[in-house]
């Protein structure tokens, strides 16, 4: 039987997207904030576009907050993060002063130049992930080199070794994907990143397992 | 290292896809589900997708069509036409737009290029400048789909919709429009030197080489094309193209 993997929806972004490339993966995807949809689910995603206090307080507003923590810390389902949706993941960020879940050793800065140079930010565009021992299940059979599409001002610095699963250069480099146990997060949107994306949401819906 | 954006600009027209000449002289290109599909094996960068007679019309988005054109759009997706409303914006976002495009109303109403930069994120939101120069030269700001002349400057306009808070301006050269004769270079360097918001260049590409050209003259951000990956040769025969990540890595 078919996983039911839920896409959460709090109201932040493209949830149509993630759920127009879960369906070409060909996982049974839904979108819902009820919580017993939640609690069926097989499998979650977390999407996210736009602000991180935003984010949690939507949450907390739909009463999900809590609901989530027990869902991925207790019950362990697999739980994919997206971009403002990973972000979330980790304990806290520089643009809000909200803390994140937590569920991750690691939180959130803004790019800043290296002395002397110049950085455009929002880091916008399209740009390769190189995958650490971490990524190994969620980079599974994705064709090299690893293209993603990219848009964040901020971005995730792990506190604890080991659970940076894919790094990306932009001013320096960075950790774009973050892995521990049945947590992934990805900053880049795999959902709008053709063939590579596609082969991850696969990978996230058949292969990456909880333990 | 990230690479320029080049991303191919689609108008819509109905339900088919149409290619303009100086915003006139519509001719149909195909069908835009197909299109995309074809852009979709291209791994083109992203989309924009521009409804050309819906301000016009006078009406709003064609959801259905879009929500079927984003289901099978696996790069980033930007929509434009028609859109005055929070909630519409709204709709965009959930069918599986990224980006929704303000252009005539933005002008008319800077309340909701703010309000939606707050709620949605500067990275949703995307102003177009429609402009047209003056015999003397003078550039000037055009909406309702090149119909109006609002005889405002385009470069303070816009600093004026950076201070606003979007995420990225589409600057659109009518008279270049279809012209395949290169991009507005003058009008482009002078806003992308006045604004930090990225640009995103619109209007005259008709080759690679005019891609490299505003690229590096006019230090904008990105590049929109229409002609240049719908037509093919002399005599511009319908051929969805787009280059080859060999020849984008030589921009």
């Amino acid at each position: 039987m078919s996983q039911l993997i839920v896409v959460v929806d709090y109201d932040t972004g493209n949830v149509g997207s993630v759920l127009n490339m879960l369906k070409k993966a060909g996982a049974k995807a839904v979108l819902s904030r009820d919580p017993e949809v939640l609690s069926t689910a097989d499998r979650l995603v977390l999407p996210g576009v736009g602000a991180f206090d935003e984010a949690i307080g939507n949450l907390r507003r739909f009463g999900l907050y809590d609901l989530l923590d027990e869902l991925v810390l207790r019950q362990r389902k697999p739980i994919m993060g997206v971009c403002l949706g990973a972000q979330i993941m980790t304990k806290s960020s520089e643009e809000g002063r909200l803390p994140g879940f937590g569920w991750l050793d690691a939180r959130l800065v803004r790019f800043r130049a290296p002395p002397g140079e110049t950085l455009r930010v929002p880091h916008m565009g399209w740009n390769t992930v190189t995958p650490t021992a971490a990524g190994a299940a969620i980079f599974d059979q994705v064709a090299k080199p690893m293209r993603f599409y990219f848009v964040h001002s901020y971005h995730m610095l792990a506190d604890t070794p080991g659970i940076e699963a894919g790094m990306t250069t932009y001013g320096y480099p960075f950790a774009s994907a973050l892995a521990a146990g049945n947590i992934v997060a990805l900053q880049f949107h795999p959902e709008k990143s053709h063939k590579y994306g596609l082969q991850v949401y696969r990978n996230f819906v058949t292969g990456f397992q909880s333990c | 290292m990230l690479k320029p954006r080049v991303i191919p600009c689609l108008l819509l027209r109905g339900r088919g896809l149409y290619k303009t000449v100086k915003f006139t002289d519509p001719k149909y290109v195909g069908d835009p589900v197909n299109a995309v599909k074809i852009f979709n094996e291209k791994e083109v960068d992203e989309l924009i997708l521009l409804d050309i007679t819906a301000t016009p019309e006078q009406r709003g988005p064609n959801y259905a069509l879009i929500e079927d054109i984003a289901s099978e759009c696996f790069m980033p997706l930007s929509y434009g036409g028609g859109v005055t409303s929070m909630d519409q914006v709204r709709r965009l976002h959930r069918l599986g737009v990224e980006k929704v495009s303000l252009n005539t109303a933005a002008f008319n109403d800077r309340q909701l290029v703010r309000e939606a930069c707050d709620t949605f994120g500067s990275s949703s939101v995307i102003a177009a400048i429609d402009v047209r120069k003056t015999l003397f030269g003078k550039y000037e700001v055009w909406t309702g789909c090149g119909r109006v002349n609002t005889k405002v400057d385009p470069v303070g306009y816009a600093e004026e919709l950076a201070e606003l808070g979007v995420g990225e301006i589409l600057v659109n050269s009518i008279d270049r429009d279809g012209a395949m004769t290169g991009y507005d270079l003058p009008l482009l360097t002078k806003i992308a030197a006045r604004v930090d918001t990225p640009v995103i260049a619109c209007g005259g590409a008709g080759s690679l080489e005019h891609i490299r050209e505003v690229l590096t003259g006019a230090q904008v951000s990105a590049v929109a094309a229409g002609s240049l990956f719908v037509f093919h040769g002399k005599h511009k025969a319908v051929l969805i193209n787009y280059p080859s990540p060999g020849e984008l890595e030589g921009l």
